[in-house]
């Protein structure tokens, strides 16, 4: 308990430093853009927009990332830091058509 | 439909999994079956709460109430798992030569049977959340059309069931003098599984760094995604690209709650040898 409070007080030092920040929208079940870019070797965060009114669940096994996204609502994944290559991406709850991949370079 | 089945299979395997192995080993606690009821009933009474508020979960901790959430329950549950080792340990022995004092068996016991109920609970609860989440996403876009992907939902619920029974009736053939520590040695290696997992949502958080991610690659060789790594994943925690505070979670998991078992074993005997003396 005592660790995590310590966690919870450490929160506003940690979100400090700022992160380059990367949009993405999900809507219709699917992502846009399809393709996102970042430089390799740093800590980004990818903002998530889910304009659907569904939830969804960005799931990323490439990423090691997975989190669900309410409908109608914005949530925050921090990636990196990452080496050059291609990370695919998905919605888990509409994989038929939710797919996406970020490219490290 | 069937997407709906493999996606809630993959959120009640884990969960059934956690039950089937915890119910062997605890098949000898007076008054088990009541407790996991209980577990499951309260699980899935908490799911529902939590999913209702999962909005508000999601907005604590400047957004990342979920990580934070998920990596909580988690380390709760390894504490729960290691609170049981540790007390099978001491009192494993007697439970499982049937104890003469059935009285002092059920004292004891029910402080186990309270820690059974919160194992399971939490298990329930956290793949609970989730699979309720994506069922009412479907119930309210699908309309009418969403009755055959309940269907499949029902259909993968079945399934996880069936092999989370399969593995706590495959338990049950272990012999019993090798049964406590097969139970305790796959009790062992599910907590510290958990233990990377909280740490990879600590992660996620950015609250802890990853520290060299991954350490290895194995991914070519054994897929998490595949149904042996999925497996291997949930059971012992297997990472095909883990992060290296995964594997300090992980390690230092196995070494306090192994020692902890030795030394809660330990004082037992020297209690009986001073009787016997």
């Amino acid at each position: 308990m005592k660790y995590l409070l310590l966690l919870i007080f450490l929160l506003p030092v940690c979100a400090v430093g700022a992160e380059p920040e990367y949009v993405l929208v999900i809507q219709n079940h699917k992502f846009e853009p399809t393709e996102i870019k970042i430089p390799a070797g740093k800590k980004i965060k990818l903002q998530i927009q889910n304009k659907d009114s569904t939830p969804e669940e960005f799931h990323s096994d490439d990423l090691k990332r997975e989190k669900i996204i309410l409908g109608n609502k914005t949530a925050f994944v921090h990636l990196g830091p990452l080496s050059p290559g291609r990370y695919k991406f998905m919605g888990e709850f509409h994989e038929s058509t939710a797919q996406g991949v970020v490219v490290v370079e | 439909m069937f997407s709906t089945a493999v996606i809630i299979f993959r959120e009640v395997l884990e969960a059934a999994l956690i039950i089937g192995i915890v119910a062997a080993a605890t098949r000898t606690v007076p008054g088990r079956n009541y407790w996991l009821t209980a577990g499951v009933l309260s699980g899935l009474l908490g799911a529902g709460i939590v999913a209702f508020f999962a909005s508000n979960i999601a907005d604590r901790a400047g957004g990342m109430g979920q990580e934070l959430f998920n990596a909580i329950v988690l380390g709760l549950a390894v504490v729960m798992l290691a609170w049981h080792n540790i007390w099978m340990s001491s009192h494993g022995a007697e439970l499982a030569k049937n104890a003469r004092s059935v009285g002092v068996a059920i004292s004891d016991g029910r402080s186990e049977c309270s820690v059974l109920l919160v194992i399971v609970g939490l298990a329930v609860l956290r793949e609970g959340s989730e699979a309720t989440l994506f069922l009412y996403g479907i119930a309210a876009s699908e309309g009418a059309g969403a009755i055959p992907m309940l269907t499949g939902g029902l259909a993968g619920l079945l399934v996880g069931v069936v092999v989370g029974y399969a593995l706590y009736a495959g338990l049950l053939r272990v012999p019993m003098r090798w049964f406590f520590a097969a139970t305790g040695m796959l009790i062992l290696f599910l907590a510290a599984g958990m233990a990377s997992r909280s740490a990879h949502f600590l992660i996620q958080a950015d609250l802890l760094p990853s520290l060299a991610a991954p350490v290895w690659d194995t991914s070519a060789l054994l897929s998490q995604q595949s149904m042996f790594g999925t497996l291997l994943h949930i059971l012992v925690g297997y990472e095909d690209k883990p992060a290296g505070m995964q594997l300090i979670f992980y390690v230092s998991a196995l070494i306090v709650i192994s020692l902890g078992m030795k030394w809660a074993g330990r004082p037992r005997n020297v209690d009986k040898k001073m009787v016997s003396a």
